[in-house]
């Protein structure tokens, strides 16, 4: 029995140690707005905060997770209030949508750790990030927003 | 193709739907151009999309095409919005299963391809949406006891001076009356949507998990099943031992099915465990010995000796002949697979006389048959829903409905409640790539410096034949192969030409890749008229103004060009290329700036311009070019799936690399503001991008590129 | 007289200690000034020996993640780590690409899954400990100077040489080529090379 926290809910699965955390959330929890991409930390689709670390729940055994704060995409906010869903709302960002769950996760550390960031800055978070849409054009932009809303007051 | 091919006689019908709302489905004569039929043979009427307004005043709209990333959720739902003159906010969108009403209207059967989504849908939706308010106006009237023509419509009330009712309301009444037989749409001036760049409806649930995937079904009782797929093309399972699989905690059945042997557990974990434990022994067959590099070779040979002829005019051998300067190329394009980010899935429950099917499909009406036949019940027995697809590019419309058909043989074989998920492996070595292609061309040049004479051989597999989409085949040319060459406007200036096609046979399995034939046709062309123009010493853009008569192709190149700065000088080390191809109706030149550091190749800039006609939404075409972009690029700098005694030698994003964040370039998107017919938006921003690279690397290295990807001598001076 | 016993007494003392201690491995707290190779022998088994273990810090095992630039490497070809990694501050990545994102304490299993040890990450940036590109000279000189080698003694050297991350390049999971020598030769000949003198290779010596 491996006791978690997600998104400030705790769990208690029976599951082996070595399991990956991202298969625990997907198919155990059954919270599903994690994406299984490639199973090899190549894609980051399935990226979750693990005490606040952009980890590739892919290949992070969920013994590694027993005992720590896990944050999945449905805990990124509860009521669409981050601004950085809020920016993606506004710049258009998700087409086919399926990496957009792991692309906010990683954007999020980048804007907690960096409130103002460069394009460099965005390159250097994002890269992890496969979008096989090519929808980096419109992330970038979003982060820029997402930064400028932070400074003004966060979301409306 | 052309929206004024069927009649417009409707036949609708109206009923109050459970909710109490008005339910408006209309029956349209169905376009009698099937795929691969002949025009005329089909007189059935069938009916296709309805819309749903409840009394809470939402307006549910069904798709009749899928959402895959293209933006249909938004666009088709903007068509009948703009008619109905309903409240955005209030509009709900959902996929239609499979059926009668949603079959397309040009191809007469259920499918999202081709770039065909919105302006097929154009008339039709925007009739559904046109005739709903007609009867709601009509109802309001009859409620406010005034003439219709004091009634007015606007966000989803009807208004007659201070009376006002909203759409909820009048549904029922609306949904009693005599359905109009001839309404009129709005003239384009006083559209409100339609041209205004309008917000995906899809971005929320895109942006906080709650979009919901096929990779996301989930029932209790429900199992996870996994399949070892054959390591060679046609290869079939012969024995297995699952003795060590079936000994894993979780794993809870493992059986054999025509293509492979599927391991089913609690958990992917678990069953991919069991899948990796799988002891199998395969008849190997044939495709054992198929490798790539030897592909080419016979390739090579077969474009030695004449080929079906796909276009052709005057004596192409007299005419070279009587050129002094030639031009021989031979072009090399690998396959491709399309690997979409959310692996191929189908969630299968079989019950008595009933099948569910739970997935993402390009094709819903084919796998709902497919899944029937398999199990020996009727289409109809078999519901189909259908999800959010994550990514599909082709992959999702297959003609054998590959991962359908093996999710229901799974159910079939373990009489289990399964959701089959394919591995990222499972996605890149299981076929269905975007044809390897050979070219051979031979041009000879006139005096002039143009084009006088053009000899062009195509070899690669056909992704029609053997399909139910085999009657595309015309007099023996499938036009997946050599469209973009048979059909280039160059070929109106050059008197002599003759454009052949080979379509071999080989194990691997082939399918339409976003853009499909013009992923090479249109690299062969451009970067040709690119060496032609150098050969003739003139400016590549001077060059196509000569030779090109078409308006489009023109319109859009002046205004890349334009927008571009072609005629200004680039900073030292920036080079730039530039290309222009029609591909699904609509016209697209980008022009590609790049520079070289050591070997590095990087993408500074691409600038876009398209003409598609009315952009029903501009802000949609403007996504869709930076994603054919940046797809494009993928596959010029990494894009090859390779073969090797029949197995492929790639396996995940490691070695089949997508284009990341760090590599884009910076992308500007203009939209041509036309009123030429519309054409797609989805596919036509890939064919341009390959040749502008690789004209831009002429421009900084001397050499021309033959062969995709790029290989490191491609990015080294001459 | 205590006072009255020769410096030089103390000098011969202390080398004695020293070289008894060299033989210990343990409070080894001698200086790189202190360490010099006090015969012909010594010197040449010396160079030698960081002759062998030079190739050792050139094989990719180690070299991918004693970068020149701020991306480590992958793969036996040393290419750029493809998801653009950088280095941070601390050698531990930045942002999102923390190298603990991806990287375990220990190897995730299969064929070119992300490889693990305890603590993986690159030298922080102020001292970045480059290999790549470096001749046997400028290895040699940049190891011995503590100014260039992360504050590091003789004896802190050799101990880096236990740590878990140094010995993974000996088992680096499916698919990866392991360093020219064993582990246990490499340690051997890198203490030789500190042992008898930490000699620099000359300029040119490959």
């Amino acid at each position: 029995m491996i006791k978690l926290t997600v998104n400030d809910q705790p769990y208690t699965v029976d599951v082996e140690p070595t399991m990956p955390l991202l298969w625990v959330i997907r198919d155990v929890l059954h919270l599903t707005g994690t994406k299984y991409g490639c199973g090899m930390a190549q894609c980051g689709a399935c990226t979750v905060h693990l005490n606040g670390e952009a980890v590739r729940s892919c290949v992070t055994p969920v013994k590694r997770a027993e005992n720590q704060k896990v944050t999945t995409i449905e805990g990124l906010s509860t009521d669409f209030s981050h601004p950085l869903q809020q920016a993606w709302q506004e710049e258009d960002v998700p087409q086919c949508g399926y990496c957009q769950s792991g692309q906010l996760m990683s954007a999020a550390v980048l804007l907690r750790e960096n409130p103002n960031p460069t394009d460099q800055d965005i390159d250097d978070a994002m890269s992890g990030n496969i979008c096989r849409c090519g929808t980096y054009p419109r992330i970038r932009k979003a982060i820029h927003r997402a930064a400028a809303m932070q400074k003004t007051g966060g979301a409306q | 193709m052309s929206q004024s091919t069927y009649t417009r006689r409707r036949f609708l019908k109206t009923g109050s739907t459970v909710t109490g709302g008005l339910l408006l489905s209309f029956f349209i004569p169905a376009s009698a151009k099937r795929l691969g039929e002949k025009a005329g043979s089909n007189s059935t009427f069938v009916p296709n999309a309805y819309l749903n307004i409840t009394p809470d005043n939402n307006v549910k709209i069904m798709l009749a095409h899928v959402e895959m990333g293209q933006g249909v959720w938004t666009t088709l739902p903007m068509l009948i919005a703009e008619e109905l003159d309903c409240d955005w906010n209030k509009v709900i969108v959902e996929h239609a299963g499979p059926g009668e009403p949603y079959k397309h209207t040009a191809y007469g059967l259920q499918i999202t391809g081709g770039s065909t989504s919105t302006w097929s849908e154009f008339d039709r939706y925007r009739q559904a949406g046109a005739t709903a308010k007609a009867m709601l106006l009509e109802a309001a009237a009859k409620q406010f006891n005034v003439p219709v023509s004091s009634c007015r419509a606007e966000k989803g009330f009807v208004i007659a001076g201070d009376k006002r009712a909203s759409y909820g309301e009048l549904a029922e009444a609306a949904g009693k009356l005599t359905v109009p037989t001839n309404v009129t749409l709005k003239d384009k001036k006083d559209w409100l949507l339609l041209g205004k760049p309008t917000k995906r409806l899809d971005a929320k649930a895109k942006s906080n998990g709650a979009a919901q995937f096929g990779m996301d079904v989930h029932f209790p009782g429900m199992l996870i099943a996994v399949v070892a797929h054959a390591p060679v093309f046609g290869a079939t399972p012969q024995s297995f031992d699952a003795t060590a699989a079936k000994a894993i905690t979780g794993v809870r059945d493992v059986v054999k099915i025509p293509t492979g042997v599927a391991v089913i557990a609690d958990h992917f974990w678990a069953a991919k465990k069991g899948r990796d434990a799988l002891k199998i022994t395969w008849n190997m067959g044939p495709g054992e010995n198929f490798s790539t590099a030897s592909q080419f070779d016979s390739y090579r040979k077969l474009a030695e000796t004449k080929g079906t002829p796909a276009a052709q005019a005057g004596n192409v051998t007299d005419a070279l002949a009587k050129t002094t300067k030639q031009i021989k190329a031979e072009y090399i394009f690998p396959y491709l697979a399309h690997a979409p980010m959310e692996p191929l899935n189908c969630t299968v429950k079989v019950s008595g006389n009933s099948c569910e099917i739970w997935t993402g499909t390009q094709m819903p009406g084919v796998d709902q048959a497919t899944a029937a036949s398999i199990l020996g019940l009727k289409p109809e027995q078999v519901k189909l829903n259908i999800l959010f697809l994550g990514g599909g590019f082709g992959r999702r419309a297959t003609p054998t409905s590959d991962f359908v058909s093996e999710a229901v043989q799974v159910a079939k074989a373990s009489g289990k409640f399964i959701k089959l998920v394919w591995s990222r492996e499972d996605d890149i070595r299981g076929g269905y790539y975007r044809p390897a292609f050979l070219h051979a061309v031979q041009i000879g040049i006139g005096e002039n410096g143009l084009p006088a004479a053009w000899k062009h051989t195509l070899v690669g597999q056909s992704i029609v034949a053997g399909t139910p989409f085999q009657g595309m085949i015309k007099n023996g040319i499938d036009p997946t192969s050599a469209e973009g060459v048979m059909d280039s406007p160059y070929l109106e200036s050059i008197p002599d030409h003759a454009i052949e096609l080979h379509s071999p046979k080989a194990p691997p399995t082939v399918l339409w890749w976003r853009s499909v034939g013009h992923t090479h046709t249109a690299f062969v062309m451009e970067t040709l008229i690119d060496e032609l123009a150098t050969a003739a010493g003139k400016d590549p853009v001077a060059y196509r103004r000569d030779l090109l008569k078409s308006k489009r192709h023109l319109g859009v190149l002046e205004l890349v060009a334009d927008k571009s700065g072609w005629n200004k000088p680039l900073p030292a080390g920036r080079f730039r290329g530039i290309a222009v191809h029609e591909s699904f109706g609509s016209y697209v030149s980008q022009v590609a700036e790049i520079s070289l550091d050591n070997g590095h190749l990087k993408v500074h800039r691409v600038v876009c311009a398209i003409d598609c006609g009315l952009a029903v939404n501009p802000e949609g075409v403007r996504a869709q070019m930076e994603s054919g972009i940046i797809y494009g690029l993928t596959a010029v700098l990494y894009g090859e799936i390779s073969l090797n005694n029949g197995r492929v030698q790639q396996r995940n994003f490691h070695d089949y690399k997508i284009l990341r964040m760090n590599e884009t370039p910076q992308i500007e998107v203009y939209i041509a503001d036309s009123t030429e017919k519309m054409g797609g938006a989805g596919e036509p921003g890939v064919p341009p991008l390959a040749p502008a690279i690789a004209n831009a690397l002429f421009a900084a290295t001397g050499k021309r590129v033959r062969k995709l990807p790029l290989q490191a001598a491609d990015l080294m001076k001459a | 007289m205590n006072s009255r016993i020769p410096i030089s007494s103390f000098c011969i003392i202390a080398v004695v200690t020293a070289a008894a201690l060299s033989f210990t491995n343990n409070d080894d707290n001698r200086s790189w000034a202190q360490i010099k190779a006090t015969s012909a022998s010594d010197r040449i088994a010396s160079e030698n020996a960081f002759l062998q273990v030079y190739k050792v810090f050139m094989s990719p095992r180690c070299m991918n993640c004693h970068p020149a630039g701020d991306v480590p490497l992958n793969g036996d070809d040393n290419h750029l780590h493809p998801q653009g990694v950088k280095r941070g501050e601390d050698g531990k990545g930045l942002y999102a690409l923390k190298c603990a994102n991806c990287h375990q304490t220990q190897n995730t299993p299969g064929l070119n899954m992300p490889p693990g040890a305890e603590d993986w990450h690159l030298p922080a940036a102020n001292m970045k400990l480059v290999f790549q590109g470096k001749s046997p000279h400028e290895l040699a000189m940049q190891m011995k100077d503590p100014k260039t080698n992360g504050g590091k003694s003789p004896h802190d050297l050799i101990e880096h040489m236990k740590t878990g991350l140094v010995k993974w390049g000996w088992k680096p999971g499916e698919g990866r080529t392991t360093p020219p020598l064993s582990y246990t030769e490499f340690y051997n000949k890198f203490k030789e090379w500190i042992d008898k003198g930490a000699v620099v290779p000359p300029a040119g010596a490959k």
